[in-house]
Parts: C-alpha cells; structure tokens; sequence
C-alpha cells in the first residue's frame, strides 16, 4: 500500500514538471510569434533607442528630416512636431505620411526600443515596468489589443507591408505568453 | 460639419468637406495665396503655416482638425512685412526663385518663437523639413542668424 502511495506521489510530481515544461513551451514558442512582430517594420521603426531618429520603410531608413524623438516622443522642436505632418489617418498618396490618434514614438523615459535587439532582450524589455513604461501584463493586454498605434500597423497606409502575423494572431500569441508565466527566450 | 478656426487673428468658419486640406482652404476659400502647394504629402514645407506654434504641413492638414485652432499664413505674420524673419530675409536677400520662403519663413518663424539663440546645428535640423531647391540654404541659416539677433535686440 505505502509503495503504491509513493508511486503514484512520483507520477503526479513527474506529471506536473512535464506540465510546467509543456506550458513554458508553449509560451517560448508564443512569444516567438510575438517578437516576430514586435521586430517588423510597422513596429520597430519607432521602437528605437534613444538618441535613434524614428525610421522608415520596409528597410527602417532614418527618416527623413532629421526628425528627433524629443522627450515627449512627438517630436523635439516646433518645427518637427510629429503631428505637424502625421495626421489621424494615412494619408491615402503613395509615400504621403502615415497617420493615427496620437501619432508619436515611445517618450524619451521609457523608449521600449525593440530595434537591433534579439529576441531575448525584447522579452525580457517588455516584462520590465522600468523599461515598459510601467505596464503591468493586464496593460501590455490591453496596449496590444487597442491602442491606436499598435492597430495602425495592420492599416498601415500604401506601401508598407504588414507584420508577419494578423492582430488577431498576434494578441492571442501575446496573451498565451503571458498565461504561460510570460518565459524568455536566452 | 461645421468648423471654426482663427486665422491671422480673424475668426473664420467653413463648411468645406472635414476632409478638405487646410492649404485648399486657405487659398481657394479665403485667397490667402502666399502659401505655396509643393509636393502635396508634405515632403518640401512649401506648404508650412503655424498652427498654435507649431509649423505644420498645411497640404495634408484636414480642416476638421483646425476647429478651435489658431492659423498663422505668411500674410498673417506681420501686416508690413516687418516681422524680424521677413526683414532678415530682404537684408540677406535670401529668396532665388522664392517658391519655398514662405514655408521658409513660416518655420523659421516658429522655430525663433521658441529658440530665441538657435545654432547652426538647430537651425539645420529645425529646417529640415523645408526644402529649397535653388539651394539657399547658407543664406537661410544666415537670416535666421540675424532674425534671431534683432529679436534679442529689441527685447533688451
């Protein structure tokens, strides 16, 4: 009886190691989805270290203009204002600009700069209330599903391919990643 | 929809399309014709006129945004062309062709409404949404020197 006791003790905690590690996986591979997105072009041409100008195209030039992020993210001078050519829509002409409520890059204090970085440092950038402006996971949720800017990279104006995933894809990735403990890849 | 804004310090209203750009407006509505169409998705500032203290791209500016707002055009910015950035750039004689200066001027404007002692560095990155395609800009920057100068004068 006490061996039976004990096996059966040992299946269960070999059962949830292997529950954990398939979980854990499973939101590995989630956020793979994730930083695929995270690291296209409609998202990581803003998404850039401080002291970066924002860039454009499918090949993240600089932007024209030497346009600077100043510290509120929505331009550094009167004259280079984000908004004084970015409208709440895209400007519908082939290279026109871009546009969506609020048009502007991540502010100066917490820039969340995915460009350049693996995979890794994204994740773990993104989980870190210091580098993502203070977001808890519910935020992050919520900032993927409904924020104007992210929406806009899914309607992104002629000429600028879409992310990898749709929004669709790309949210339920996000929240099976967070469900997961939300891991990092090395 | 309805839309009221302040141009040149007169109170304007329209009932233009929401859609309609700012620069058609100005000058097929009011016939403020000084601002200039250029490329039309503001890549050449030709189009620039200040919208509450920001130098913004008017050919691709919808007037709904405009509501409640307060438009300065090149003829607003003085009534005898004697805004410290208009003379500089007589004294200068900046202009070549002159299609661009009063996007020029008009950003100019609002860069020194903000930065009474510009450097060179600022002057350039602060102008360069404007192109000029006579190539005057040594003669813009050196305007915007003595544009700057003057106003530092005249407020000692």
């Amino acid at each position: 009886m006490r061996i039976t006791v004990w096996i059966l003790a040992g299946l269960i905690a070999i059962s949830n190691l292997f529950a954990q590690d398939t979980q854990k996986d499973g939101g590995l591979r989630a956020f793979r989805d994730v930083a695929s997105v995270l690291t296209s072009p409609r998202c990581v041409n803003c998404h850039v270290p401080v002291g970066s100008p924002p860039l454009q195209g499918d090949d993240s030039h600089p932007h024209n203009m030497q346009v600077a992020r100043g510290t509120d993210g929505k331009g550094d001078n009167p004259t280079m204002r984000c908004s004084n050519c970015h409208q709440d829509t895209n400007v519908s002409t082939l290279h026109g600009p871009p546009g969506a409520p609020g048009w502007s890059m991540p502010p100066a204090a917490a820039p969340m700069a995915w460009y350049g970085h693996s995979a890794g440092q994204v994740c773990r950038a993104l989980k870190d209330p210091q580098t993502n402006g203070n977001r808890s996971f519910s935020d992050l949720i919520r900032h993927v599903t409904s924020e104007n800017l992210v929406n806009w990279g899914w309607n992104p104006g002629p000429g600028r391919t879409l992310p990898p995933l749709s929004h669709q894809q790309f949210v339920d990735a996000f929240k099976v990643w967070v469900a997961a403990g939300a891991p990092c890849p090395e | 929809m309805s839309v009221q804004l302040t141009v040149n310090g007169n109170p304007v209203r329209t009932d233009l399309d929401p859609e309609t750009p700012l620069l058609w407006f100005l000058r097929d509505e009011l016939g403020l014709t000084g601002t200039k169409f250029g490329c039309g998705i503001a890549h050449c500032g030709a189009c620039a006129v200040i919208v509450e203290g920001n130098s913004v791209r008017s050919c691709v500016t919808p007037v709904a945004r405009l509501d409640g707002k307060r438009v300065t055009t090149i003829e607003g910015l003085s009534s005898d062309n004697s805004h410290p950035v208009q003379r500089a750039w007589i004294t200068e004689q900046v202009a070549q062709c002159g299609y661009c200066q009063s996007g020029q001027i008009m950003s100019a404007a609002a860069l020194l409404a903000a930065n009474k002692n510009p450097t060179d560095e600022e002057i350039n990155r602060a102008m360069s949404g404007n192109i000029c395609r006579c190539g005057t800009y040594v003669r813009i920057r050196r305007a915007i020197h003595r544009a700057a100068s003057d106003m530092r004068e005249t407020a000692r």
